[in-house]
C-alpha cells in the first residue's frame, strides 16, 4: 500500500471529494430520481388541493389561491440565492472546482423563480391593492434580488476567461446576500403594503390549517423540483465541460499532422 | 371584480415555468449524455 498516496488524498469526508467529476455524477444521477419524481408529485398535490380544495379566505375571497404558487415561489427565490452564495463561498474559497459550475446553473432558476414570484403576485396585487405594482419594500427588495441574479448570468458570461467571470460572478454573489434580511424584515422595518409573515419561526401560524397543509406540501413540491432542475443543469454542465476537454485534447493530436501537411 | 383571470394567469405562469424549466434541463442532459457518450466509445475504439 502506498502510505505517501494515501496521506496525501483529502479526508473522505470532505466536500472535495465531491470534485471528482466521475463520483459527482455517478452520486448526482442516482440522487436525480428523488428529487425529480417527488418534487412533481407533491408540486401536482399542492397546487391541485390550493386551487380546488383549499377553502376560500373570508377576506380575499378565492383570489387567495394565488399563495399557493407565490408563497413557495418567494421562498424559494430567497432559499435558491442562499445556494448560490453558498456556492460562490466554496468557489472562492475552497476553489472547489464544482462549485463555480454550480453557481452558474443556479442563477438563471433563480431568476426564473423571482421572476415568477414577481409576475404571480403582480396578479395578486392587482385585484387586492388595486394596483399591479407599489415601491413597496418588500417588492422593490425582491425585485432587486432579481436584477442581482440576472447580473450573476451576465458576469459569468462576461469575461474571455472563465475563471475570471466566474470570480466576479461570485463577489457580486456574495455582496448580494445583505438583500436577503432586507427582503425578510422589509415589512416589518418599514410601513409597507404587503401583508407580514403568517408563518414565523417562534408564533403560531396566522393562517387556518386548511391552507397551511397545501401550502407546505407546494413549497415542498417546488424546494425538491429546484433541486431537481438544478442537479441536472449541473450535470449537464459537468458533461459538457469533459466534451470541450476531449475535443480540445482530439484537436490538438490533429494540429501537427495538420501543420506538417 | 372576478378573480378568475388572475388566478388562472398566475397558475398558468407557474406551470410554463415548470415546463420551461424541467424540459430544457432534461433535453440539455440528454444531449450532453449521448454526445459524450459517443465521443468516449469513439476514443475506446481508438486505444
Amino acid at each position: 500500500m502506498d502510505l505517501s498516496i494515501a496521506a496525501a488524498s483529502p479526508p473522505r469526508r470532505s466536500l472535495h471529494r465531491f470534485a471528482n467529476p466521475g463520483q459527482f455524477l455517478r452520486l448526482a444521477a442516482r440522487l436525480q430520481p428523488w428529487l425529480t419524481w417527488p418534487g412533481l408529485l407533491l408540486t401536482a398535490v399542492g397546487l391541485a388541493w390550493g386551487l380546488f380544495y383549499a377553502p376560500a379566505d373570508w377576506q380575499q375571497g378565492d383570489a387567495v389561491r394565488i399563495m399557493y404558487v407565490h408563497v413557495p415561489a418567494a421562498w424559494l427565490a430567497s432559499a435558491g440565492y442562499v445556494g448560490l452564495a453558498a456556492a460562490s463561498f466554496a468557489a472562492l474559497v475552497w476553489r472547489h472546482p464544482l462549485a463555480d459550475l454550480a453557481a452558474a446553473e443556479i442563477s438563471p432558476v433563480g431568476a426564473g423563480v423571482t421572476a415568477l414570484c414577481l409576475i404571480t403576485g403582480s396578479l395578486w396585487g392587482r385585484p387586492m391593492w388595486g394596483a399591479y405594482w407599489v415601491w413597496d419594500a418588500r417588492l422593490t427588495s425582491m425585485l432587486l434580488l432579481f436584477f442581482l441574479y440576472l447580473g450573476h448570468v451576465a458576469l459569468v458570461r462576461a469575461f474571455d476567461d472563465p475563471v475570471r467571470g466566474a470570480r466576479s460572478a461570485a463577489i457580486l454573489a456574495l455582496v448580494g446576500a445583505i438583500d436577503l434580511p432586507i427582503i425578510k424584515y422589509s415589512v416589518t422595518w418599514w410601513n409597507t403594503l404587503h401583508q407580514p409573515a403568517s408563518i414565523t419561526l417562534t408564533g403560531a401560524p396566522t393562517m387556518s390549517m386548511s391552507m397551511l397543509w397545501p401550502l407546505f406540501i407546494a413549497a415542498l413540491g417546488f424546494t425538491l423540483g429546484f433541486g431537481a432542475i438544478v442537479l441536472a443543469r449541473t450535470r449537464s454542465a459537468v458533461m459538457e465541460r469533459r466534451l470541450r476537454g476531449l475535443m480540445l485534447a482530439a484537436a490538438e493530436r490533429s494540429q501537427p499532422s495538420a501543420s506538417r501537411g | 371584480m372576478t378573480h378568475l383571470p388572475f388566478i388562472a394567469g398566475s397558475y398558468a405562469a407557474t406551470l410554463l415555468a415548470i415546463a420551461a424549466f424541467g424540459l430544457g434541463a432534461r433535453q440539455r442532459l440528454r444531449r450532453a449524455t449521448i454526445r459524450l457518450a459517443a465521443l468516449d466509445r469513439r476514443a475506446a475504439a481508438r486505444r
